[in-house]
């Protein structure tokens, strides 16, 4: 379970005046719960995972992840970036094994757990490939297997398919699911996109910008197992229609 | 994603690096025909412009000998090359960590860089003696500023998220640097190895030109100071065959050791 308490950011650039990131952010995330947060450029999302996963110390307030408080990275968290961040120098295996060689738990049977998880993201034959020679698409699949590579029980993703096409999105976006319900983990999920945040998550988080800080937090009631279908259902389109009004106010659709 | 048959494609690499060298080439050789005839049918005196074929003639005579100052320049050459190697990584290490350390030493770096070499060669002679030391000395300042600069500024350029991947998974300084920012910065240290390789001959032979005897730098202060002017080129172009050759060995180490970095390099040709 992960906890944030009151949890103030406050970022001081060495010129200009200081600016306040996250004010009074207080959330709770269930064991294997699936969790969006979106909101507009700037309401410190990113920050608010960031924190999460012990890269940065709040300025006041307190992280804790069952009970005990995030003061340096963790070793039961993975974190997909919004590009895949690959090391070009390393193959695709390589790649999804790095996190294993900076911890020093390379195993013997460490080889086999990669390439079942290449094979979980369809990249079963890809495995001696260098990045370069892999679709954006592809790449950022490689970026997922190694972050679930040491098995973590929070995966943390930071727009983690903004900078995709729309269509390998979706795509993404199912595979995701799919992975999830292979491998249930505690998901903390950021992205622009309301009608995203709705498909995966069971909760969104919505937040507003400068000072950052939580909206309002929607439990999304559609079933699972989710897909594309789901959107022409009226809970989709009311629910995202809520998110939307939360972020754009009253004016959405109305001229003004 | 190209969608073509490797065989098709390698055919036509092929077929374009052959034109890539055939063409030079004729022009080259077309270049010495128009040098050779100029200087038979205007008659220019040989200690002024010898022709290609005298140049050989001469420099191929004493084939042993040049053979020798060939190799003492090739030693000094490598040798200030590897120091130049053995200094600059550090350095440039030290500097990429510590914001202080750059402070202070940059304007040093950049004092040794002002400082005409030609005009402390003999300096350094009187120094450390008129020895090997001295050579490799001016060979090793000559070469040595441009890796320190392209190694920082590869270790430096690597992209924060890479970084921060690396602290997100406790990464140590050491395995931050060895893992992350050294592979990251092999395109930048090869194109430092290059300008320094290149610089590294220019520092040998004004090592040579102030105190040597032995060497081709020598070898052309003493063959011109008795108009043997075909020696003294065929010194010359000796020099720039080594240049070229120790290039290219390092661009085919590069390919055959780092694949990635040369591709890098080309899509990207100034890292």
């Amino acid at each position: 379970m992960i906890e944030l308490r009151h949890v103030e950011q406050v970022f001081r650039p060495l010129d200009g005046d200081e600016v306040v990131a996250l004010r009074d952010v207080s959330l709770t995330v269930k064991r294997d719960e699936f969790v969006a947060i979106v909101g507009p450029s700037g309401c410190g999302k990113s920050t608010l995972l960031r924190l999460i996963a012990g890269l940065l110390r709040p300025t006041s307030g307190e992280v804790t992840i069952d009970g005990a408080a995030v003061r340096e990275p963790r070793q039961d968290t993975g974190i997909v970036f919004q590009h895949p961040t690959l090391l070009p120098w390393a193959t695709v295996t390589d790649n999804v094994l790095f996190p294993l060689q900076l911890m020093r738990q390379v195993r013997p049977d460490s080889i086999a757990v990669v390439y079942e998880l290449l094979k979980l993201v369809g990249l079963a034959g890809f495995e001696r490939r260098y990045p370069r020679e892999l679709s954006g698409g592809m790449q950022q699949r490689t970026a997922i297997c190694r972050a679930l590579i040491h098995d973590p029980d929070v995966l943390l993703m930071d727009e983690p398919f903004g900078a995709l096409d729309a269509l390998t999105r979706e795509e993404m976006s199912l595979e995701l699911l799919r992975i999830w319900t292979a491998q249930p983990k505690t998901i903390l999920f950021v992205t622009h996109s309301i009608s995203e945040a709705v498909l995966l998550a069971d909760r969104v988080v919505v937040m507003s910008p400068r000072p950052g800080r939580i909206v309002e937090e929607i439990d999304v009631p559609l079933p699972r197992p989710r897909s594309f279908d789901l959107q022409a259902l009226h809970e989709f389109q009311d629910c995202a229609q809520h998110i939307r009004r939360l972020i754009f106010g009253r004016a959405t659709g109305v001229a003004t | 994603m190209d969608e073509r048959p490797a065989s098709r494609r390698s055919s036509k690499r092929w077929r374009r690096s052959a034109r890539d060298v055939v063409q030079p080439t004729l022009f080259f050789v077309l270049l010495l025909v128009v040098w050779e005839l100029a200087v038979r049918v205007f008659r220019i005196p040989v200690y002024l412009l010898p022709a290609p074929s005298v140049i050989w003639a001469e420099t191929t005579r004493i084939a042993a000998a040049v053979g020798g100052h060939t190799l003492a320049t090739l030693q000094t050459i490598v040798i200030g090359f590897l120091v130049s190697i053995a200094v600059s990584l550090p350095l440039a290490i030290v500097i990429t960590y510590s914001r202080l350390f750059a402070n202070a030493v940059y304007p040093v770096l950049v004092l040794t860089q002002s400082i005409p070499k030609v005009a402390l060669a003999p300096i350094l002679v009187v120094a450390l003696g008129a020895n090997e030391l001295p050579r490799v000395v001016v060979t090793f300042l000559v070469a040595f500023f441009p890796l320190v600069i392209s190694i920082a500024a590869g270790l430096m350029s690597v992209p924060p998220d890479l970084l921060e991947l690396g602290r997100s998974y406790k990464a140590t300084r050491w395995q931050e640097l060895a893992r992350i920012r050294i592979p990251y910065a092999v395109p930048f240290i090869f194109s430092g190895l290059k300008v320094a390789i290149t610089l590294s001959v220019v520092g040998a032979v004004v090592g040579e030109f102030v105190a040597a005897n032995r060497g081709l730098g020598y070898l052309i202060t003493s063959s011109t100071a008795f108009f043997k002017t075909p020696v003294a080129f065929g010194a010359m172009i000796l020099l720039s065959i080594m240049g070229i050759v120790l290039f290219q060995a390092l661009v085919i180490v590069e390919r055959v050791f780092f694949p990635w970095s040369a591709t890098a390099a080309e899509a990207n040709p100034s890292p």
